[in-house]
């Protein structure tokens, strides 16, 4: 289970791994954009082509991003066969029913499929080659204007990082006391659905209860540090453009801006 | 030497614990650059104590100084600033994603400029030897080690007085005598105080005066060796002897007499069995 959430982020020293949480986070909406107004063949291939790019200069090892789309090929699969059969329009191959397969259900099914992939890709460039701390940050500075609607952000972002902080910890304590409870007997792999639901609860309430203790234990820790709240705090890391962020942005405005003038072009 | 705390008439009722008190007019005070005991079983106040002086908990009864500033809602946060405090659970006390996060959380608490907090957090990880693993995730750290963040922590505030929340009871023997050490390194290069709540007589017995507490009542103050000898108070508060006392008493049944002042006297005591050893 942690592997999912942390254990993702691969350590690096390449251009992707220099740039700004910030700049990579908006960056990569720039591009999901760019792929969800693509309409056309060569606005695909450009995409493609810029998603390499990317993922080139992220020197992360092919088999990170395999692992990213493996297990969205299931989501990936069943939207396509719906595009296939209720799609509509175009010369009709196929119909039985309210089902039929259309030129235009094939077209937009292989569509979806492509954005659905680029959308991983680039996602996963950020993941991999950002940690899970500089995430946190890049949030809390990019959600800082919200600061003048009194929008508590300093304390968003604490509370964000001690979250990530505590998820080990916390799969820790569930292995503990799925430990403890099958060693007093309970079976958590048989019976129906509803049943194994059931079983759960046995981990879920000792678990709640342990997470308020901590909560209760870290809140006396951090009054005894002297946390007052998020004002007249200062931080320890601090976030900073530099030359890779501006040539990146300026490569990611040129390439969205060709995607868009590219839609329509067939 | 004069007193950094001085607590007066102390007294503490737990909200739903009816006409029982935590503490008991607790009167005591600790003089400035001194490692303190406060020792006793479980659930005896002791460390109830050690929470309302660093203004953790309110007490119904009594008044608290801490290097001359008497403890209110005005002063509390001024008085944190004079404490460190290192409590039990390694885990519940790590706020940070890393290492030199957790170390830096008290100095962000503080305002620090952060080109100064980073010669800071670099200093204070040297000084505890963690420099290595500033970059790891709690997680990746044994509990030792965790504690060892945690007193970084406190040492880049830079308190006068230390408190440590039963810090060492979670650990292994190994790591415990780690963290012991590294405090008292502290204790004599910084002329910190330090104030030890613990149930281990053996730690006890290293530091310089000893408080027992017993029902949210003070038994017993003075050096541990004089503290210690007491066979009765030991029995009533359910404390062990320590090692040194616990042979003493054994070779005395079986009829070996030694001298007196080696009860208290671990190493002496060591000594005079290897010298009865090669004169026999």
């Amino acid at each position: 289970m942690n592997k999912i959430l942390f254990g993702r982020y691969v350590p690096g020293n390449s251009f992707i791994h220099k740039m700004d949480p910030r700049a990579k986070l908006v960056l990569s909406l720039l591009y999901i954009i760019a792929v969800f107004m693509s309409n056309s063949w060569l606005a695909y291939g450009t995409s493609f082509l810029i998603a390499i790019i990317i993922i080139g200069s992220s020197s992360i090892a092919p088999k990170f991003f395999w692992d990213g789309v493996k297990p969205l090929i299931g989501v990936i699969l069943l939207t396509m066969i719906i595009q296939v059969f209720f799609g509509v329009g175009g010369q009709v191959y196929w119909h039985w029913g309210i089902l039929s397969i259309t030129s235009n259900g094939l077209l937009n099914a292989i569509y979806i499929a492509i954005r659905f992939i680029l959308i991983i890709l680039v996602s996963t460039v950020l993941t991999l080659s950002t940690s899970p701390l500089e995430i946190s940050g890049a949030i809390e500075s990019l959600f800082m204007p919200l600061k003048k609607l009194h929008f508590p952000v300093y304390e968003m972002a604490l509370m964000l990082s001690i979250a990530l902080r505590f998820v080990p910890t916390l799969i820790d304590e569930t292995e503990k006391i799925l430990n403890a409870q099958r060693s007093r007997g309970a079976n958590f792999s048989s019976g129906s659905i509803m049943t194994r639901l059931k079983k759960l609860v046995s981990i879920l309430i000792p678990l709640f209860e342990s997470a308020f203790s901590r909560a209760e234990e870290l809140a006396t820790a951090m009054e005894a540090r002297g946390y007052q709240g998020g004002e007249g705090r200062s931080k320890y890391r601090v976030l900073n453009y530099t030359k890779n962020d501006i040539l990146g942005t300026i490569f990611m405005i040129i390439a969205t801006m060709s995607v868009l003038l590219l839609r329509n072009w067939s | 030497m004069d007193n950094i705390i001085n607590v007066k008439n102390l007294t503490y009722k737990y909200a739903n614990g009816g006409e029982k008190k935590a503490l008991d007019n607790v009167s005591l005070s600790i003089k400035r650059g001194t490692w303190t005991s406060i020792v006793g079983h479980n659930g005896s106040g002791k460390s109830t104590l050690a929470r309302s002086i660093d203004g953790l908990m309110t007490f119904s009864d009594g008044a608290i100084t801490v290097d001359g500033i008497t403890l209110s809602d005005d002063t509390v946060w001024d008085i944190r600033k004079r404490i460190g405090m290192i409590f039990q659970n390694p885990d519940n006390q790590f706020v940070g994603a890393t290492v030199e996060d957790d170390v830096a959380f008290g100095l962000e608490n503080l305002g620090v400029e952060t080109a100064q907090m980073h010669s800071i957090v670099a200093d204070v990880l040297e000084k505890v030897r963690m420099t290595d693993f500033k970059e790891r995730q709690p997680d990746q750290l044994s509990g030792g080690q965790k504690q060892r963040v945690a007193i970084a922590g406190v040492l880049a505030s830079k308190p006068k007085i230390i408190i440590l929340d039963e810090a060492t009871s979670m650990l292994d023997p190994q790591g415990r005598h780690e963290i012991i050490e590294l405090i008292n390194e502290i204790h004599r290069e910084n002329n910190l105080t330090v104030l030890s709540i613990t149930h281990d007589v053996s730690e006890a017995m290293l530091s310089d005066h000893v408080v027992v507490i017993n029902d949210g009542k003070v038994v017993e103050t003075g050096a541990p060796k004089d503290v210690f000898k007491d066979n009765e108070m030991l029995k009533i508060t359910g404390l062990e002897q320590p090692f040194s006392a616990q042979l003493f008493d054994d070779l005395k049944q079986k009829g070996v007499f030694l001298p007196e002042e080696l009860k208290m006297n671990e190493k002496g005591l060591e000594e005079w069995l290897w010298q009865s050893l090669l004169k026999a």
